[in-house]
């Protein structure tokens, strides 16, 4: 089997100061005054790892280490400062739930448009439909702006949408810490049947507990580096105990 | 690197796979934008017809202008001239707009600029029904070259994608560029000819008029459905390049800095 993410040597900078300077009036002081010194700042530095079709790798480190960054430069969100990451195949990324909703637009539209940001036809959602509906336990909302939903309803529909198929890749930050406890549970097995079913995945999560359950490698990165890259009950082990 | 076989290859193939999105965005504009209204997408037509109405009323009295067939005349420039001006103003804070999802996921970021576009060319069709009725009602021939309409659009077309992505993209860095643009929006409208002949203006003004692309493309519009005239090859060809360059110029920009899109939004 080949390799599905291919991460190579990758690293990210920031400028910090850069984003600051809104206005050409304001760019233009700075520039007359010398003040355009950017601080760079290297979020990710030198990472690299091949994940295999049906690997499921979590990354955990402590807040600020990098673990958003990495997961949105390997979906295409970044793009890195060095290196390359090859990806191949679908990607359905779980990094915020219902980020592409338009909260003027119903239930009902915002599953279209969704769909569509995913890559899938009108005809192909509408086959879908009632099964993310029903996933999503929004029967009653299915013509409801999304606006007057509950924080809780757009995690759920949002989760329903990205995870109705088996991508060849799902990258997944945090957002197993959804909804009520039912749901979760839910939410939880889904993620498990995609995996058994053959789907590669990158996992964040502080949890480790949630990271030793559902995937077979870890990384561990701390500022920005890889501290530890191997077998998932090995690395949580050494995190814990650091 | 940057136009072999393969990449151009790859990139056709993106823009297949997200042709769902593209219409998807498209009509999410018009929903949106015609939402909690009575008359919904009436207004489309309505809107041009009863714009029409008062600048006919103010020109044709207060100015006396003898223009034949002014509501005609008003209508064919000012439909190409709101088509670009509608379409990139919205485009222009495109990406800034979408900034929740393009920091989110990963789509093809054009896909805001172009769909914007796209939703005023429907508007501009739709606004095509307001002018066949007052044509209708004030009797104005129908030339054949009517059928012609949909070269100056796709010109204009250019002219706009181009536009709107190089503004959608230079505003992600310089928010003023929003602001002025609006001051500079009405400057244009006024040094256009939508509602005044070109031959009031003097001849230094005239020659200046000439760099201004929209003057071509509504004396093309016109000359289509007014006077009955296919334009000559020179004027064709003209417009042709005016879009073309514009769209080159716009995606040269775009494509150097959308990498950077979002760290700034």
């Amino acid at each position: 089997m080949g390799s599905v993410i291919k991460v190579n040597d990758v690293s990210m900078m920031f400028n910090l100061s850069a984003e600051k300077i809104d206005s050409i009036k304001e760019y233009f002081i700075k520039a007359v005054r010398r003040e355009l010194h950017f601080q760079e700042f290297w979020a990710l530095r030198d990472i690299s790892f091949t994940l295999e079709k049906g690997d499921s790798l979590g990354v955990i480190g402590l807040n600020g280490s990098g673990k958003s960054t990495l997961l949105k430069i390997v979906s295409g969100i970044l793009k890195p400062t060095k290196g390359t990451v090859e990806t191949c195949g679908s990607i359905a990324p779980l990094i915020e739930l219902g980020a592409g909703f338009d909260a003027n637009l119903s239930a009902r539209e915002n599953i279209y448009l969704n769909g569509a940001i995913l890559g899938y036809s009108r005809s192909y959602m509408s086959a879908r439909f009632d099964e993310i509906i029903e996933f999503a336990e929004l029967q009653d909302f299915a013509d409801t702006a999304v606006k007057n939903f509950s924080s809780g309803m757009v995690a759920r529909l949002g989760f329903a949408i990205a995870t109705m198929n088996v991508p060849d890749i799902l990258i997944i930050d945090e957002i197993l810490a959804v909804g009520d406890y039912k749901f979760q549970e839910k939410s939880f097995a889904r993620m498990q049947e995609m995996i058994a079913s053959g789907a590669t995945v990158v996992f964040v999560s502080h949890s480790i507990e949630q990271v030793q359950k559902i995937c077979k490698k870890a990384l561990w990165l701390e500022h920005g580096r890889m501290r530890m890259l191997g077998d998932a009950e090995a690395v949580c082990g050494e995190y814990m105990r650091a | 690197m940057a136009f072999s076989k393969g990449y151009v290859k790859e990139k056709m193939e993106g823009f297949r796979r997200f042709m769902p999105l593209l219409r998807e965005l498209v009509v999410r504009d018009i929903k949106v934008r015609y939402r909690h209204s009575a008359l919904g997408l009436v207004w489309t037509v309505l809107n041009p017809l009863l714009m029409m109405v008062v600048i006919t009323i103010v020109f044709s009295t207060l100015f006396r202008q003898n223009i034949p067939n002014f509501p005609i005349y008003y209508l064919s420039g000012s439909l190409i001239f709101a088509f670009n001006s509608e379409s990139t103003t919205t485009a222009l804070n495109s990406i800034i707009s979408n900034a929740s999802l393009i920091k989110k996921v990963y789509i093809p970021k054009y896909l805001f600029p172009l769909s914007n576009v796209l939703s005023g060319l429907v508007n501009l069709g739709f606004s095509l029904i307001a002018m066949v009725i007052v044509m209708l009602i004030t009797g104005a021939p129908f030339h054949a070259t009517l059928l012609l309409l949909p070269i100056p659009i796709f010109y204009t077309f250019l002219f706009s994608v181009g536009l709107g992505i190089l503004l959608s993209a230079v505003t992600v860095f310089f928010r003023d560029i929003a602001h002025f643009y609006s001051v500079f929006i009405l400057a244009w409208t006024y040094f256009t000819p939508i509602f005044y002949p070109v031959e009031i203006l003097p001849d230094a003004v005239m020659k200046l008029m000439q760099i201004n692309p929209m003057y071509h493309l509504v004396t093309y519009m016109r000359s289509i459905v007014l006077y009955g005239v296919f334009p000559s090859l020179k004027e064709n060809l003209l417009c042709l390049c005016l879009g073309l360059l514009m769209l080159a110029l716009g995606l040269f920009v775009f494509y150097k800095k959308q990498d950077k899109f979002v760290l700034y939004v």
